[in-house]
């Protein structure tokens, strides 16, 4: 195991793909010759040249086509986008084509395409810069998408999108980057899609959450453990497709669950967890499902409006309390 | 690019008196938001108009204020400011307090006084453009002789969103200026890095657009060339396409600290020689039209003027939590809660 952080898993993930294979590419705003807004791709362009490291213009409807097409032609494009609130321009690129493309063609076409960067709310970034998209991404047949929490759930999800065959959303957290944590001394070291993992076990309360909310909970729990409430945390971490079982494993043992998720609390991706819980472990159940959502408003700019929108411990540890 | 034509500027010493007060106090604002931003009193992104201030004073003192619309992306202090905007809303805003011109729900980047005719205030790069042109849309749908004033950066001039706006001001005649604010940058990508043609004033040209570059640097070219083509635009209701040369002396924001990965200090520092502060400065000089006990004295009171307007937005309270559920519909509230 190696001590780094969020931001160099992914930056070591990155190169470690770029030496094996050569149809590995990154293409993006600024990720070049500016070594990426928030410095995952730092030292890229130096190392692997501008074929390989490709700055853009402001275009990001044609970024994600053009990687449509490069994958389409056997390349591996991997794109960043500077947040994943500008992805919202490429929708048409990401839904209408990407998702649809190997099964229009009756699986004669793949298109093993990759964008990554970072969702959700850093610092006073206003409404049009702070979005939690992954439920938009997650609703949609044809993609998939991961929101790892830790340095080494990053390290090994990258690899698996990377090397996967389909177009994989990968979302990130601006508020993750500077987060340490190991990653194995392994170069092909993946986590599969579709696997969960319990970042802290309790037998009390399940909360399910996954991205930057999972250290929310964790927060929340060592404020529960004080109160004698032993909750455990299931972090997700790949939303589509999604580990149900070890989600109704954790609550089957609980018997409460409360999912956590920074996105809107209306219509979200954690309503479609909160359902499956719902659905398959009603006799499990002590209490209905909880939810702790986002505010539904567009982010506010100002800090004290923005911090009420944004779900924190305190949140999670009343929404346990009302399980009661 | 037209050459600077000092010598036949016919220009009252008030009038270079007022264009030297009014530049001089959209640097002295912006330097104080960048300490404000440094002391933490603002947050998020804050991306400051030091160098380009012709392009603010010289355009928009060529358009009828208030009743033209002027729209622009997120470099803007000195759009609101030029157009008469409270300069205390104004940094009430930047620093998130209720009395901003967006209450404080939009910041720096989101700045907006349809009184004065400003439209904003936009952080997606490029989304702004065809907005700009629906305005312009509505004023030729109801025959007014009003035009629209829409900047752009060089950047978003690569945005696929722009040529199709484009194809549509050409396409129904709209009376709108694209003033493409041509700072070199856009962020850490120089202009060779990002457009095929770094002549940006072409790309109107396929369209049928009336196209040009001019100087943005020079306050009194600036405000020749502005006058000319707004006149032009408004007699004509037809489009037009300016690119406007002028340098970005700042980082793209507050927080682009390594400014060595896109430029070198002697480029900047060629740049500084063409600064339109200096360059007025030294037009002054030149033509013995203040002395420099007088250049010194107005730059004091600007700085006091700018300093007292920090201190008034500062005392200013921030929103009551309530305020957060406000204004997210105009007739009803969203559902509370997490
Ligand atoms: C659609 C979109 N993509 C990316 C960004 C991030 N971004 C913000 S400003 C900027 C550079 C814009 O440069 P330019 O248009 O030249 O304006 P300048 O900052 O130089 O005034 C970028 C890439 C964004 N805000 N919106």
């Amino acid at each position: 195991m190696a001590a780094t952080i969020y931001r160099d898993a992914l930056r070591q993930c990155l190169i470690e793909e770029m030496e094996r294979d050569d149809d590995v590419f990154l293409i993006g705003e600024d990720i070049g010759r500016y070594q990426g807004t928030f410095r995952v791709t730092a030292g890229l362009f130096d190392q692997f040249g501008e074929r390989r490291v490709v700055d853009t213009p402001i275009t990001e409807p044609a970024i994600v086509g053009l990687a449509n097409g490069a994958a389409m032609a056997g390349l591996r494009p991997v794109v960043e986008m500077m947040t994943m609130s500008f992805s919202i321009l490429a929708l048409d690129q990401i839904i209408n084509h990407a998702a649809k493309i190997h099964y229009m063609t009756g699986g004669e076409i793949k298109v093993p395409i990759v964008i990554r960067g970072p969702g959700g709310a850093a610092n006073q970034l206003s409404a049009q810069h702070s979005q939690s998209l992954e439920g938009w991404y997650a609703h949609c047949p044809g993609l998939k998408v991961v929101a790892p929490a830790t340095p080494a759930c990053a390290y090994g999800l990258l690899r698996s999108a990377i090397r996967d065959d389909n177009p994989v959303i990968f979302t990130e957290n601006p508020g993750l980057y500077g987060l340490k944590g190991e990653i194995p001394d392994d170069k092909d070291f993946t986590i599969p899609f579709g696997s969960a993992r319990i970042a802290r076990e309790g037998k009390d309360v399940t909360l399910i959450a996954y991205s930057r909310m999972v250290h929310v909970c964790l927060a929340a729990a060592q404020t529960l453990a004080g109160e004698g409430v032993e909750a455990e945390v299931v972090d997700v971490r790949s939303l589509l497709p999604l580990d149900t079982e070890t989600i109704l494993a954790s609550v089957r043992k609980t018997h409460r669950a409360v999912v956590v998720y920074e996105d809107w609390r209306s219509g979200a991706f954690g309503a479609e967890i909160a359902a499956r819980v719902g659905e398959l472990c009603f006799d499990d159940l002590d209490a209905p499902v909880g939810r702790v959502g986002g505010l539904n408003v567009p982010m506010p700019y100002t800090r004290p409006l923005e911090l009420l929108c944004i779900p924190n411990d305190h949140d999670v540890v009343d929404a346990v309390h009302r399980l009661n | 690019m037209a050459k600077p034509a000092h010598k036949d500027l016919i220009a009252s010493p008030a009038e270079v008196e007022q264009d030297y007060r009014d530049m001089l106090f959209l640097r002295h604002f912006e330097e104080k938001c960048n300490a404000a931003y440094r002391a933490g009193k603002v947050g998020g992104y804050l991306h400051v108009y030091i160098g380009m201030e012709p392009l603010a004073v010289g355009w928009l003192g060529c358009i009828k204020k208030g009743y033209d619309r002027v729209i622009a992306p997120y470099r803007i202090h000195g759009h609101a400011l030029t157009l008469g905007s409270d300069p205390v809303k104004v940094m009430a805003e930047i620093m998130g307090r209720a009395a901003g011109l967006s209450h404080g729900k939009g910041g720096s980047m989101h700045l907006y006084d349809v009184e004065k005719g400003f439209y904003g205030g936009w952080g997606i790069v490029g989304g702004h453009t065809p907005i700009a042109a629906g305005l312009a849309f509505a004023d030729k749908y109801r025959n007014e002789d009003r035009i629209t004033l829409c900047y752009l950066g060089d950047g978003a001039a690569n945005a696929g969103v722009f040529f199709e706006t484009l194809n549509m001001v050409g396409l129904w005649d709209l009376p709108i200026i694209f003033l493409i604010e041509n700072n070199l940058f856009a962020m850490g990508t120089r202009i060779e890095y990002h457009a095929a043609d770094t002549e940006l004033w072409k790309r109107g040209v396929p369209f049928g657009i009336h196209s040009e570059r001019v100087d943005g640097m020079d306050v009194f070219q600036v405000k020749r060339d502005a006058q000319r083509i707004i006149d032009r635009v408004r007699r004509q209701q037809k489009p037009a396409l300016v690119e406007v040369m002028t340098y970005r002396f700042a980082g793209h924001g507050a927080a682009d600290n390594d400014q060595s990965l896109y430029r070198t200090p002697k480029e900047v520092e060629e740049a500084r020689r063409r600064d339109p502060i200096a360059l007025i400065e030294g037009f002054i000089r030149e033509h013995n039209l203040m002395t420099q006990e007088k250049m010194e004295a107005i730059d004091a009171e600007i700085v006091e003027r700018v300093e007292d307007i920090y201190h008034q937005a500062d005392a200013l309270p921030f929103p009551e939590p309530g305020e957060v559920y406000e204004h997210v519909y105009t007739d009803m509230l969203p559902e509370e809660g997490h």
